[in-house]
């Protein structure tokens, strides 16, 4: 991790990086973060669907799919 | 919830102790597996109030005492943002309930703890379900059950639902705890939260009216976030407009992040201690995903799957069919032949007999398509398949939960209409269900045998592919028609646990089929069966001398009087009768044609009488075809998208829209078919 700031739909696959936070407000914050995505949490890129969205993340030990929408409301540390 | 609801429930009749039970756990940790393990088939399956979400209720016999187990819906929360978690928790908070048993996937404890915590905020009375203990074992982790139960406040018992292990146990747990108040775990918040929420709760304390099933510290907490609810609550229970005022003062934006990061930490704590992790590294379902989510493999993989289970449920339905076929044929010639008193024997044999055979022809391969999906579903694959086709979707209006409801259509669409309860949003949930009509059901398929395969000999099976594509392009265009138009706005998030690929299992696998294709045997022996009789009557009436089917039948008048709408289609009276009665249900309209052409009942029969039959010709029987696919399902569909919409107006959208659009295919079909003198 190169303590790079950018959002979690930029990562490539096999990139491992920690939450800072959820750059969104309201329900969609809400359910990102009650899925897991807290800050400090290691999240990996895993694989993208073959049209490229949605991604499927891991982390907390299990996997998790979002639309590039969605995961680019996640501020991540890379 | 409080010590007072407690008491001790006596069952009048065998004098033994009523313990009632909810059943409350996230998607996917074998909850329907522990629910039946428990309940045997002593299930009643219902909906929740107002609301067409399933509610499964079961009753258990123990030693000493009976258990009432009420299914709640799979959750990962228990805010009010969704309906599902709105269901789960006014009935934790008002069931009265003496215990909530969480079942938790052992493999993922992290995540399925968070929904512990709430359920322990909220004051209810908790044992861990701690499930899949042979899938912690594969994975080389393991969990220190005492640790856990002894961090978390909770009984644990660990098990292995699917194949019973640990039930006794859990009964046992929940015996010894019922009547014991459990000392709430207490999460502690910031100080800067902890500060408001006492505020809060002095003043929460000051309102009698609030009843004591509330905690007040849990009320505080869902305040000081804005839970969407508590404005309700407060309102019920005639809360002074000023206080409400006062409190929903302290709610803010950022509280909410706080409070769910907390959880979190509490959470990662007690995993700390309890749970130690095997290796961490990409696990075999991780590289499964690698190749079915891959950029170039992806889709093929997805087809050759979808091929494969159209495939499995024609090979193994196909004998089933025939001998179904058989039997029926014989039993109903049996019937007109030796019953002697005239319309006795027709009525049981050509109505009954002949139109129940008709019918119960297509259990074979429902059933089957209903089981390929449930090891589908099982395996893992369904949720990829969702993820790989979620673009797709959303490019049509739909989203990538739609795909599940579309591919079951091909089925039979009333249990397909049904299934977009997978969608959480309104507006995707609509445009899904309206559509599904259009994706072509089983019941379709003979017309189309029939036909394609009379007048377009080898091309058959591309005139039948031909039909389906046609049926999923009319789907496509409906949902972005009405995206664009009447459910304008953007599809829901896609925030999908991806399971791990499990080994599919026989038995849950044969429980799905039954339970779905229960629906299909319903439908068949209530509408089917009147629809059947009704046209043997029309087909005998008017009493005496009239030939059975014949032109001077009341079925011939009503065909008659429809018949110069559907004249620029091709279609005679009886094309247009054959229709009608399809209207019904699709099932209906070969026998229909038989009736009314003759040919003795048997499938060769009419064949070979449509072929002697100036009436028939190829280009007709192509628009026959179109709009055979296009226009209503049957009866069944009406009544379940009635249900599932909870609207008559769109119900009667649906209906006169296909029926529209059906005519104007054919209407092209033909026209165009006629125009271009290609011989048809
Ligand atoms: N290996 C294993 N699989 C299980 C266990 N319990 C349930 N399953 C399987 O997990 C899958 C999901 O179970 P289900 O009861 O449908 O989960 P629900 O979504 O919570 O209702 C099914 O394939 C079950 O057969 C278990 O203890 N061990
Ligand atoms: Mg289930």
């Amino acid at each position: 991790m190169s303590n790079k700031v950018t959002k979690l739909d930029q990562l490539e696959i096999g990139d491992i990086a920690k939450v800072i936070t959820i750059d969104v407000s309201g329900e969609l914050r809400r359910r990102l973060m009650e899925m897991g995505l807290t800050r400090g949490t290691l999240i990996e890129v895993i694989g993208k669907a073959p049209l490229g969205d949605p991604i499927e993340y891991k982390f907390k030990g299990y996997n998790l799919s979002l639309r590039k929408e969605e995961a680019n409301k996640v501020v991540v540390e890379h | 919830m409080s010590v007072k609801t407690k008491k001790v429930k006596e069952m009048t009749l065998d004098d033994k102790r009523v313990i009632e039970v909810a059943l409350a756990g996230n998607p996917n940790t074998g909850k329907s597996t522990l629910f039946n393990a428990l309940t045997g088939l002593r299930q009643k399956i219902g909906n929740w109030p107002g609301v067409t979400v399933e509610k499964k209720e079961g009753k258990k016999r123990c030693d000493g005492f009976n258990l009432i187990i009420t299914d709640l819906p799979g959750t990962y929360s228990l805010s009010a943002y969704s309906l599902d978690e709105k269901i789960a928790r006014s009935f934790i908070i008002e069931g009265k309930l003496d215990v909530v048993v969480q079942i938790i996937d052992a493999s993922n404890l992290e995540r399925n703890l968070y929904l512990t915590t709430m359920l322990r905020e909220l004051g209810a009375n908790v044992v861990i379900a701690l499930n899949m203990m042979d899938l912690l074992e594969e994975s080389s982790s393991s969990i220190d059950v005492n640790k856990l139960s002894k961090e978390m406040g909770v009984p644990v018992v660990p098990m292995i639902a699917s194949s019973r292990i640990g039930i006794d146990d859990l009964e046992n747990t929940i015996e010894s705890i019922y009547q014991k108040e459990q000392k709430p775990i207490r999460i502690t918040y910031s100080k800067e939260i902890e500060e408001v929420l006492a505020n809060v709760q002095e003043i929460l304390m000051s309102i009698p009216s609030i009843p004591s099933d509330f905690d007040s510290r849990w009320l505080a907490i869902q305040i000081i976030q804005n839970d969407p609810e508590i404005l309700t609550f407060l309102k019920n229970w005639n809360v002074n407009k000023t206080i409400i005022e006062k409190l929903l003062s302290f709610g803010r934006e950022d509280y909410e992040a706080e409070i769910i990061d907390t959880k979190y930490e509490f959470i990662t704590n007690v995993t700390s201690k309890a749970l130690k992790r095997g290796e961490e590294k990409l696990t075999r379902s991780d590289l499964v995903d690698k190749v079915v989510t891959h950029k170039w493999l992806g889709i093929p993989i997805f087809l050759i799957v979808m091929w494969g289970a159209f495939q499995f449920v024609f090979a193994i339905s196909v004998p089933f069919m025939e001998l179904i076929d058989m039997l029926f044929g014989w039993l109903a010639g049996l019937l007109v032949d030796n019953i002697n008193i005239g319309w006795l024997g027709s009525l049981l044999g050509d109505g009954i007999v002949g139109g129940l055979g008709a019918v119960l022809i297509f259990v074979p391969p429902i059933f089957a398509m209903f089981f390929i999906l449930s090891v589908l579903e099982d395996s893992g694959y369904l949720a990829r398949a969702a993820f790989v086709m979620d673009k797709i979707m959303v490019k049509f209006g739909l989203h990538g939960h739609s795909f599940i409801p579309m591919l079951l259509g091909f089925g039979c669409n009333v249990p397909a209409i049904m299934s977009t309860r997978s969608l959480k949003n309104n507006k995707d949930r609509m445009i899904t269900i309206l559509i599904n009509p259009f994706m072509s059901c089983g019941a379709r398929m003979p017309v189309f045998i029939l036909f394609a395969g009379l007048f377009f000999g080898a091309a058959a099976g591309t005139v039948i592919f031909a039909l389906y594509i046609l049926g999923i392009v009319v789907a496509i265009f409906t949902a972005i028609l009405l995206r664009k138009t009447f459910f304008k706005g953007k599809s829901a998030p896609f925030i999908m646990e991806l399971p791990p690929y499990h080994t599919p299992k026989l038995r849950s696998a044969t429980v799905a089929m039954w339970d779905k294709g229960k629906m299909y045997l319903k439908k068949a022996g209530t509408i089917i069966l009147i629809g059947v009789m009704f046209v043997w009557f029309l087909a005998a009436m008017p009493f005496g001398g009239v030939e059975y089917g014949g032109p001077d039948t009341w079925l011939a008048a009503v065909g008659t009087f429809f018949e110069p709408i559907f004249r620029p289609l091709g279609f005679d009276w009886r094309i247009v009768v054959a229709l009608i009665v399809g209207f019904v249900a699709k099932e209906l309209v070969v026998g229909a044609l038989g009736t009314i052409v003759g040919g003795g009942g048997s499938e060769e029969g009419i064949k070979d009488a449509i072929l002697a039959d100036e009436g028939f010709y190829p280009l007709n029987s192509l628009s026959l075809m179109v709009f055979t696919l296009l226009y209503v399902p049957c009866a069944a569909v009406i009544g379940v998208m009635r249900k599932e919409t909870g609207s008559w107006r769109w119900t009667i959208f649906a209906v006169v829209y296909s029926t529209v659009i059906a005519w104007l295919f054919a209407l092209v079909v033909f026209q165009l078919g006629s125009l271009m003198n290609l011989g048809l």
